[in-house]
């Protein structure tokens, strides 16, 4: 039964995902919360390692999440879930190209779609920081302890190091994304990020 | 049957290929898809690309799903498709064990904490992407802002939002008063 709930949920993300791999980002948060069959962390690695894999990287991470759920039949299962809208959807679009590009509903529901997709993508994005960046198991205190606890310094330097590379520094910015991601493994395993 | 195969295997090795999402796709299908193979011309694949950005899905599965239709209809389009995913499912099924067998170990994890703080920033360079596309007025900007905040707030499922801001559009821009379209 679980691998026909897998399939829902992915046929679900592969229809209401619009604009890439990233747009799946927010329907596996609200999977996690919803299904617990991985953890918000889980998906930050999921991200990582779908990022730095072969293939685009909304299929890896549903591999990925299929895996972590069911084993090699999950991850099948979820790739297939995700791939079927889009296959529906493309196959009739093929056949009628012209009259969908030039209909004017369509785009104007593309107009105000495109905004939404992207405000759910940096919302998703925000919990990615509030796990990477914050210290959100700080124990209340008062509010200058608070303030002085919450912020993973080491972590924020890192992330505005990173920025600056891949945005604007002239040299580094045109790197692949998976240099960012093993400059960043390194140096979290230096400086143990993670505490351990 | 041939020419389906050749769908599947010249889309696995697109596949392999691919690092990252289907906006690093594009210089691999113009040289296999149109300089190599002739499945498309230039023209033809641009739009491809710009209509599966804007459709449900994966844009490497909805650009794999149109070449592949157009070459051998329904057959190829999901031949190409699975193509292109099958390489994934492979790398990511072993990956995913040996990273599972390893994650208890403290440098494991430490690397982990480290990555995670990269895949932030590489999350918002796309988004500001999207946003110069996609923020383009102040309809847009009220909904990009609302749909934001709403979701930060609430539990409702991306679905909603997604089908609410369709309908804005639609009632923002009038459609069928409009007589000339833009």
């Amino acid at each position: 039964m679980i691998y026909l709930q897998l399939f829902y949920e992915f046929f679900k993300t592969g229809l209401f995902a619009v604009g890439g791999g990233l747009a799946t980002l927010p329907f596996l948060y609200s999977m996690a919360d919803k299904t617990g069959w991985f953890t918000a962390g889980d998906l930050a690695n999921m991200i990582a390692v779908g990022e730095s894999t072969p293939g685009p990287i909304g299929i890896n991470m549903a591999t990925y999440v299929g895996y972590v759920t069911c084993g090699i039949p999950g991850a099948v299962v979820a790739t297939l879930g995700l791939i079927t809208p889009s296959i529906i959807v493309i196959l009739i679009i093929a056949s009628v190209l012209k009259a969908f590009r030039e209909n004017r509903y369509v785009e104007a529901a593309f107009y105000g779609l495109r905004a939404a997709s992207t405000a759910l993508i940096a919302a998703a994005g925000l919990s990615v920081v509030a796990g990477a960046m914050l210290h959100l198991e700080v124990i209340p205190g008062t509010v200058t302890e608070v303030l002085a606890g919450i912020f993973n310094w080491p972590a924020i330097a890192l992330a505005v190091a990173v920025f600056l590379l891949s945005n604007k520094v002239k040299w580094t910015k045109k790197l692949h994304p998976i240099v960012f991601i093993a400059l960043s493994a390194v140096i979290g395993a230096v400086f143990r990020f993670a505490g351990m | 049957m041939k020419e389906l195969w050749d769908l599947f295997f010249t889309f696995a090795k697109m596949g392999v290929m691919t690092f990252g999402g289907g906006y690093a796709m594009l210089p691999i299908l113009q040289r296999e898809v149109v300089e190599s193979k002739h499945w498309a011309t230039e023209e033809e694949l641009t739009d491809y690309f710009a209509i599966g950005q804007c459709t449900p899905g994966i844009i490497a599965v909805n650009t794999a799903t149109f070449i592949g239709q157009k070459q051998r209809g329904t057959a190829g389009g999901i031949m190409a498709t699975l193509g292109v995913v099958f390489p994934s499912v492979v790398i990511i099924s072993l990956l995913a064990g040996v990273i599972t067998a390893f994650s208890h170990l403290a440098w494991v994890q430490n690397a982990f904490a480290g990555v995670r703080v990269c895949v932030c920033v590489l999350i918002f360079n796309a988004v500001f992407k999207l946003w110069k596309k996609s923020v383009v007025d102040k309809i847009t900007g009220v909904i990009f802002a609302f749909v934001l905040v709403a979701s930060l707030l609430t539990d409702l499922s991306p679905v909603w939002f997604v089908l609410l801001a369709a309908a804005a559009g639609i009632a923002a821009k009038h459609p069928k008063k409009g007589g000339a379209a833009k």
